[in-house]
């Protein structure tokens, strides 16, 4: 479900004309939520901090997804590297369609002085079942709501979650 | 009659032996000269040990920059050039240049080569687009690509004699290692041990170009090139070795990346490397010892057939690849002459083995900070003999999917990665650039598509408790598995090790700084800082009567990766977050080689 309902996003930003809406992600505030995913008030998925420094499942998923899948090229917590650059700043600037786009289909950057390549991952279920969750911590960490380090306390995965997930990575039919 | 075709039989493989190492003799001869570096290596052992001593502990104070020279290429540049009589050959990371420079005429470009290679073979580089070096024999240069093409360049011209293509990188296999002319063949790993690629060494022909044999890490016994004679520890390893630790059919994606430094004992016959990871880094998904991931490998260069087989990880649960560089050293232990075979290995233990039998003589901690073994069984007559004892407190697998296991050292970039230790046989100690870096490692699970990374765990890094040098600089006595000194660096040291006969050692710090220390006590005598983060191997060659030091600046790797934004430790609280130095702060991207040398008396 989760995939299917990825894949409509990503067509839909091919459709807009590729990666360049360059519309701000807007206001990260949380006005509504459903079994555990925060949405802010255009319908984006976005984070949620407690008080007490416990953040919402999707934050806490997409920092152990991030850490695995992306670090290796962009660094810890979203810092950057001298291979690729810091997400927790592109993210300023980068709005949930737009990064769904760059993360499924991948983006070229090569000239004399470079040759920044992201690769496509929109086969990738481990990164394509995550997307939002990704997207959910980078946007925390870009707006500095969440530090650096693994978040402490974190919501519990919800029921609605969990069959999602395993649906999407196909942990029930596995080749 | 039998003892007459016996005799024959002889002859005519004496014969065939000296026609076959032909090329082996010459390149063998060229590297006992120390005005030339004409392997990656310096030379078949591997001991990045050179005779020359103009250049020593007395005067190494007045080093001084003699010329420089931009590769134009801005990524990690690892590996170090070649020296020919008066060529000099750099190579780059992707777009992996060749620069042939005349020596003789002022540093002059002879030729250029530069291939056309599909940029989307960049990100499928696990880390950063490195490539350690090129290779000489046969009047050729030969090159290992991004994407994995194979190619032998005429040395006088650059032209191109012949390229084949080592692996597919659509499937997740790339070009990153030195290969290494071993005699009338080219020996070449494979990357892509986070991409579930069953890795393999590969023998070329030299003259053409064809394939002559293929050793994979792990799978059936006539892919992996072994038989009846193969043993671990003495003993037969016996049929389907390797089959029997994998669950199913995991090995086709089992890892064991060859991507280290090739050595090689011309006597003995044997060439030795390491294998790296098994895929994935969740070892819950694959049970078993996943034979012959995290193996030191000692195999006839002629057929490929391992002679002997040692695995240090078995069932690695944190990425300690194997593929560090075999050190090959004639030493007296307990009274006793031995041809020893020496490895630093990511997993921070230390070995010494016999490499004529791979008998295990020494395993011990190379970092008095390694916790997540209690020490390798060296009772011969326990079933575990030869495997290192795992502490629950620091087992992932034990722990789980979803499970994250805290202050687990070394991390995953090991006690020492790729960067080639020296050795010195003046001092009869190695010299062994070192990380100083702990972790935290939590498994999970991940499904396998093709040309994907294949990862399953998440990870940060940070120093040991209570300190903040993420780096070491160590002399080690191979012999009795002692620390003798230790230098703290700042950053993990990433940069090869130079000894020398004027009781020098050099080496490069991830900062950019190029520094020589006395080879006995490891004072500092001198340090110059280069225009960016020293990831290459230190290099010396003699040209004019004079001696020179050469290294290649331009900071990225893993290192680069992992250090450039500062590390951060999770134990500490949020008021510690950036204590720790950025690399960003000392040093920015470029490629540039630094050559020194003694002032004009």
């Amino acid at each position: 479900m989760r995939k299917i309902w990825f894949v409509t996003a990503a067509i839909f930003v091919v459709a807009m004309g590729g990666v360049a809406s360059a519309e701000a992600p807007g206001d990260p505030t949380a006005v509504k939520s459903e079994d555990g995913k925060y949405l802010d008030k255009d319908g984006n998925p976005t984070y949620k901090v407690a008080p007490d420094g416990t953040v919402d499942w999707y934050t806490y998923s997409g920092y152990r997804r991030y850490h695995s899948e992306c670090h290796v090229c962009h660094g810890p917590d979203g810092m950057g590297s001298t291979y690729a650059p810091a997400l927790k700043d592109s993210l300023k600037s980068m709005n949930y369609a737009d990064f769904l786009g760059v993360v499924a289909s991948g983006r070229k950057n090569v000239s004399t002085s470079q040759e920044n390549v992201m690769p496509a991952f929109g086969d990738n279920p481990n990164v394509a079942c995550y997307m939002d969750d990704l997207y959910v911590y980078l946007r925390a960490r870009s707006n500095d709501a969440v530090e650096r380090v693994r978040p402490a306390k974190h919501e519990d995965k919800s029921e609605a979650y969990g069959k999602a997930e395993d649906a999407c990575m196909g942990h029930n039919d596995k080749k | 009659m039998r003892k007459m075709l016996y005799a024959t039989g002889l002859g005519a493989m004496a014969v065939f032996a000296v026609g076959a190492a032909s090329a082996n003799d010459e390149l063998h001869k060229m590297s006992q000269n120390p005005k030339d570096w004409v392997m990656p290596t310096g030379d078949y052992t591997n001991q990045r040990y050179s005779k020359l001593n103009q250049i020593n502990a007395q005067n190494v104070g007045k080093l001084q920059v003699a010329w420089t020279f931009s590769t134009g290429v801005l990524r990690g540049h690892e590996g170090g050039p070649l020296i020919i009589g008066n060529m000099m050959y750099v190579h780059t990371p992707f777009p992996n240049k060749v620069y042939a420079i005349d020596l003789s005429k002022d540093n002059q470009i002879v030729w250029k080569y530069e291939p056309k290679q599909d940029p989307n073979v960049i990100p499928v580089m696990c880390c950063d687009t490195v490539n350690r070096g090129v290779a000489y024999g046969d009047g050729k240069i030969i090159l290992h690509q991004a994407d994995t093409t194979l190619v032998a360049l005429d040395a006088k011209t650059g032209k191109v004699e012949w390229s084949v293509k080592n692996g597919d990188p659509s499937k997740g296999s790339t070009g990153t290692s030195a290969p290494m002319v071993i005699k009338d063949k080219v020996l070449v790993g494979i990357s892509g041990g986070e991409f579930g690629v069953q890795a393999h060494m590969t023998a070329y022909d030299l003259k053409t170009g064809k394939l002559v044999w293929r050793g994979f890490s792990e799978g059936p016994d006539d892919q992996i090139l072994v038989d009846d004679k193969t043993t671990e520890l003495g003993k037969p390893i016996g049929k389907d070795s390797s089959l029997k630790t994998w669950q199913g059919d995991q090995w086709k994606i089992g890892g064991g990346a060859t991507w280290g430094w090739i050595s090689y004992d011309p006597e003995l016959n044997l060439v030795y490397y390491g294998s790296g990871n098994p895929s994935t880094w969740n070892p819950k998904q694959r049970p078993g010892d996943n034979k012959w991931s995290m193996t030191i490998w000692a195999r006839n260069p002629d057929t490929g057939v391992a002679k002997w087989v040692y695995q240090m990880t078995p069932h690695d649960e944190w990425d300690y690849d194997g593929v560090n560089e075999m050190i090959l050293s004639d030493q007296s232990i307990d009274g006793t002459p031995r041809k020893l075979l020496t490895h630093f290995d990511r997993n921070g233990l230390g070995y010494t083995l016999d490499r004529a039998t791979g008998e295990l003589l020494v395993a011990d901690k190379y970092d008095p900070k390694v916790n997540w073994t209690s020490g390798v069984d060296m009772n011969k007559s326990s079933p575990t003999y030869g495997r290192p004892k795992v502490l629950d407190a620091a087992s992932t697998d034990k722990a789980g999917e979803d499970h994250n296991v805290k202050g687990i050292c070394p991390a995953a970039l090991g006690s020492k990665d790729e960067q080639p230790a020296a050795y010195s046989p003046d001092t009869q100690l190695f010299y062994v650039p070192t990380n100083h870096v702990c972790m935290d490692y939590e498994p999970f699970k991940v499904s396998y598509t093709a040309g994907q990374p294949y990862v399953g765990a998440t990870l940060s890094m940070y120093p040991p408790p209570g300190e903040t040098n993420m780096g070491n600089f160590i002399a080690w006595d191979g012999k009795t598995g002692k620390i003798v000194w230790s230098n703290k660096e700042q950053f993990s040291v990433w940069s090869g090790a130079l000894a020398t006969a004027g009781g020098v050692v050099f080496y490069g710090t991830l900062e950019g700084y190029l520094k020589a220390v006395d080879a006995k006590t490891g004072k500092e005598l001198y340090k110059f800082k280069t225009p960016s983060g020293i990831i290459g191997n230190v290099t010396t060659y003699e040209n004019g009567g004079k001696q020179y030091v050469a290294v290649l600046s331009g900071v990225g790797g893993w290192a680069g990766i992992g250090l450039a934004a500062g590390l951060t430790d999770p134990t500490a609280g949020l008021g510690a977050v950036g204590g720790y130095a950025a690399l960003s702060n000392y040093t920015a991207l470029g490629g540039t080689l630094t050559v020194f040398s003694l002032p004009q008396q």
